[in-house]
């Protein structure tokens, strides 16, 4: 991986003065520039490419509508590669050279904390849009993907509920955001009177192929008389493998479900969906929900990318709606300046995709609805259950120790990081 | 309310066109509520014509009403609705499709009788959904029926699908169907299903003689009926107040642990030989470039892509014979990588013999063109292999020890590829002259051996068979640019352990790393066996730096 990343890095290294000087050459107009900051090439490319594509399109349309203050929108777009170092250095580029009003990037959590010291460093304005474990909140960025309480924890309260499972197995890839969740996760269940006993958990590594003694193990849990579910964190391409042999060894969906934090639309694309059909996803968005809003925005989306096949998805959708939030807090501030954008997004709403409206909180997270889907054999979702109305984003997890007295509030605390108990805010403070 | 308590509350209600659940079963609140329930319907063509509108929870309502009103005959329909087979078309009739027509229409059946309804295009059928409650349904309402079917194979599964769900009307139907049973198998499935049953029972001689019973069965039902039967209430008494019959109960978990823990045993061993086959087939054609010709080459595991890439080049060629297709993948997946490895030791390869580094690093290059080529021709996504029908499900030995057909058909298949190796390197002229060329070049050219043929022809074998071992790997995990990578450093590690230039070497090796790891897996954690393997492996080189069957004699010198 490394060598890959370093010929990538060169390749892009002497190409940088090239593209610097198209885009010099472009700055002529007076325009509002937006950095894209998502990798193009590398292992993340397959998801993050069609979010680059999306912000391309909300600024087409915005274009098409006069653009905002009077000013077209120009969008820079970088290639970070998939190599997180690269990630922090062209945030950088955008912010000092280009000096982009607003960036939108990032995927994974390692990005995402490769790119906070620079942004914060250098006051620039970060839309992530991406589902992530939490346990942040930073005055320069703004979340419009799912926090955990906005995904995890729902997802377990419908199988608790509505399903009756008394028995967990959380298994996941073995890096970050599987792990800060199933933490949150087995201290939750353990809240709810979950015995240790009931809960089972795994980790495998990334693009894990032989899963015959994970699954067989699941098997065995689940085959002890109470209802047994499995939570999936599992990650990328190891999902492919693991479906397929729960086929095989025979277990169904009706007997252990399997609910999934990271199967999405995008992924079930062109993949063999049968041993899938069933199994259950938890997201804010699905692509089959059937709202006005919806069906515009993914008929604007084929016609944009010129193919009816594309699907759309959940990143998708929080990078719609981040867009969105950020045009009409530039519209309210009569400015971009990132200072004042900041202070004036806390509070705006716009509609979703699914009908709802979300909000802006205080503490940087949007309000979102919760959905769970179970996967029909076209590769779609049929939602099964939602949450009566949008759950407000929670940056500090309520469920773990070192979290449970922190809070993030940009609004009256003006702190990301405040301790509750000890009156003390640590990390970034205005 | 949430959805599925709205799902009840509409079950119990009964009334059609209530539905209000979410997603893609809503609609029909056009139609008002004085349509008649379903519970007063007795037509099953009505019932069926209410489906293709009907929420999720009225079809389970309908499909209970069907087999009450339609008995036996209501079967197939269900089956279908399982299945995903009843669609409605165009005209709202409600049809059974099975199996491809002509192009792209396909033949229909009427779901009731059966009859032939001629054949429609695939475009203009609307399918009719199921979720996994409905399913869950489906599944008991047609065990019931199936109690009764001619097939004795039948009725065991359907008493077996009983056993998981036993309620009241369950083990009225075991009942029932008891003394009518004739096949002894299905009646002693019955009997169990009755034990399990009797265990509730208030006379303890009734409660002993079912413990008695299911003494040694080994279904996950049975055991946890049992150690429900000899828990703690929560007051520190066991719930069984009978003496006898918890002396019983015990010895009958005791034995039931002990067969489980032996066919526990045997699944790990099992578990183990596969992942052994996936590795041997892995490094075998590395053990033929690397071992016998001692080329080093980076872009073995980008042969075994192109031999995955092949297979799914011919499932898109022959969609419609997906297992004739992966068959056929094999030969054709030997000649695609074996002519990808002669161009590659004719183009770079031979200029480079006697200078491993260079090799080593022409060939990853190489290897990076190579999934570079594959990420323009085929796209950087991961491609869907579709597994064979034969080769999904899993042999059933008993309750407690099942195999997947898969990884079966894995370990006989790198069997038969190691046998057909050793046969051409043993018994042909090819391998007299390969063998000869690796252990004396100078030798066998003297002796008219065109040692450049032979180096080519090797080549070409080794890369031959790792794009068999592709066409095996591409019914495990993905197909995509990526796969070479995953399985490059298995391959060496193999190799090596196994002593360079041995085939059983590489056999014995691999074998034994898949048991290690497996062996491992369930007390370490996945990821934990892999780095102690691998520990093993650093210090068991440093003892014996030539692996497990080093080469003696002139060739370990060469």
């Amino acid at each position: 991986m490394e060598r890959r990343n370093f010929i990538r890095s060169a390749i892009t290294m002497a190409a940088a003065p090239l593209l610097l000087g198209l885009s010099l050459s472009a700055q002529a107009a007076d325009t509002i520039k937006v950095g894209v900051l998502h990798s193009l090439s590398g292992t993340m490319a397959i998801s993050e490419t069609t979010l680059k594509d999306t912000v391309l399109m909300m600024i087409d349309e915005q274009n098409k509508k006069g653009g905002i203050l009077g000013k077209k929108l120009e969008p820079v777009v970088v290639d970070p590669a998939s190599n997180w170092p690269l990630f922090a250095e062209k945030a950088r580029e955008l912010l000092a050279k280009d000096h982009v009003d607003v960036i939108f990037g990032c995927w994974t959590s390692v990005s995402r904390k490769s790119v906070l010291p620079v942004v914060e460093e250098l006051n620039g304005l970060l839309f992530y849009p991406v589902q992530y474990e939490g346990e942040e909140s930073s005055r320069n960025v703004f979340y419009t993907g799912a926090a955990p309480n906005q995904q995890a924890i729902p997802a377990v309260d419908y199988l608790m509920k509505d399903v009756g499972v008394k028995r967990w197995v959380l298994e996941g890839t073995d890096y970050v955001y599987p792990r800060t969740t199933n933490k949150i996760l087995e201290a939750y269940l353990k809240a709810k009177g979950v015995a240790a006993s009931d809960i089972m958990i795994n980790y495998t590594p990334f693009g894990f192929s032989d899963w015959q003694s994970e699954v067989s193990k699941i098997k065995t849990f689940g085959s002890a008389g109470k209802k047994t579910a499995v939570v999936s964190t599992i990650n990328g391409d190891a999902n492919v493998p693991f479906y397929k042999e729960l086929g095989n060894q025979k277990i169904s969906a009706e007997d252990i479900p399997v609910v999934a934090f990271s199967v999405g639309e995008e992924e079930l694309a062109g993949l063999d969906t049968k041993p899938l059909v069933g199994h259950l996803a938890a997201w804010n968005y699905f692509e089959s929900i059937d709202t006005p809003a919806n069906k515009a925005a993914i008929a604007q989306w084929h016609k944009f990318i010129k193919n009816d096949k594309r699907t759309f998805n959940d990143p998708m959708e929080a990078t719609v709606i981040g867009f969105k939030l950020w045009v009409k807090a530039v519209e309210k501030a009569g400015t971009t300046d990132t200072t004042k954008v900041i202070d004036t997004l806390p509070g705006l709403e716009t509609p979703n995709l699914t009908g709802g409206v979300a909000k802006v909180l205080p503490n940087h997270h949007i309000t979102k609805p919760v959905y769970i889907g179970e996967v029909r054999d076209d590769g779609q979702f049929d939602v099964v259950w939602k949450t009566k109305s949008e759950v407000p984003g929670d940056a500090w997890s309520d469920f773990l120790p070192g979290s449970k007295d922190i809070e993030a509030d940009w609004v009256t605390l003006k702190c990301g990081n405040y301790n509750k108990t000890t009156k003390k805010c640590s990390g970034q403070n205005f | 309310m949430t959805a599925s308590s709205k799902f009840r509350t509409i079950l119990r209600a009964g009334a059609l066109g209530l539905a209000l659940c979410v997603g893609p079963a809503a609609a029909q609140d056009e139609s008002p509520a004085e349509a008649p329930a379903i519970s007063e319907i007795h037509d099953p063509a009505t019932l069926l014509a209410a489906l293709p509108d009907a929420g999720y929870a009225d079809k389970q309502a309908i499909a209970e009403q069907l087999v009450q009103s339609a008995g036996a005959q209501a079967g197939p329909a269900l089956r279908a609705l399982l299945e995903g087979r009843l669609y409605s078309d165009a005209n709202q009739r409600v049809v059974v499709v099975d199996g491809e027509g002509e192009g792209e229409t396909v033949a229909l059946r009427d779901p009731l009788s059966g009859a032939a309804l001629g054949s429609a295009a695939s475009a203009a059928l609307t399918k009719i959904g199921s979720n996994n409650k409905l399913r869950k349904a489906l599944k008991g309402l047609l065990a019931r029926l199936d109690l009764a079917d001619a097939d004795p194979d039948k009725r065991l599964a359907a008493v077996n699908e009983a056993l998981r769900n036993l309620d009241a009307p369950a083990i009225a139907a075991l009942r029932a169907r008891r003394d009518a049973e004739t096949d002894s198998k299905v009646r002693d499935a019955i009997d169990v299903g009755l034990a399990v049953a009797d265990l509730a029972s208030d006379s303890a001689d009734t409660r002993l003689a079912a413990v008695q019973r299911l003494s040694g069965e080994l279904s996950p039902d049975v055991y946890n009926a049992l150690q429900s039967l000899v828990a703690d209430d929560g007051s520190g008494k066991r719930r069984e107040p009978d003496e006898r019959v918890l002396m019983a109960a015990d010895a009958a978990i005791h034995r039931i642990d002990n067969q489980r823990a032996l066919y526990g045993g045997v699944e790990t061993l099992f578990f183990g030989l596969s992942l052994g086959s996936v590795l041997v087939l892995s490094a075998i054609g590395l053990a033929i470039t690397f071992g016998v010709m001692g080329v080093i080459n980076m872009a073995h595991g980008e042969l075994m892509m192109l031999g995955a890439y092949t297979a799914y080049v011919m499932q898109q060629l022959m969609p419609q014979h997906i297992t004739a297709a992966t068959l056929l993948a094999i030969p054709m997946a030997f000649i695609v990588a074996g002519a990808a490895g002669i161009a590659i030791e004719r183009g770079i390869v031979r200029f480079l013999y006697g200078r491993p580094l260079e090799t080593l690093l022409a060939t990853f290059g190489l290897s990076l063109v190579l999934q570079q080529l594959v990420r323009s021709v085929f796209s950087p996504l991961n491609r869907s292999v579709s597994t064979p029908e034969f080769m999904s499900g899993s042999l059933v030995i008993n309750d407690a020890l099942s195999l997947t057909w898969n990884r079966l058909y894995i370990v006989f298949f790198m069997l038969l590829v190691f046998l057909a190796l050793q046969l051409v390197l043993k018994r042909t002229s090819l391998g007299l002259k390969v063998r000869a060329v690796s252990q004396n070049r100078a030798m066998a050219r003297a002796m008219g051996v065109r040692s450049e043929w032979i180096d080519a022809a090797t080549f070409g074998l080794g890369s031959g068979v790792a794009g068999v071992a592709g066409v095996a790997l591409s019914q495990l995990t993905n197909v995509g640019p990526n796969l070479g990578q995953s399985y490059i450093i298995d391959s060496f590690m193999v190799v090596v352990f196994g002593g360079v230039g041995s085939l059983w070497g590489t056999l014995i090796s691999g074998m034994s790393l898949g048991v290690v790891s497996k062996l491992l897996e369930p007390h370490t954690g996945a990821v934990m066996a892999k780095i102690l393997v691998l520990v093993f492996l650093i210090l068991f080189i440093q003892r014996r730096p030539r692996g497990l069957f080093p080469q003696k004699g002139r060739a370990a010198e060469g």
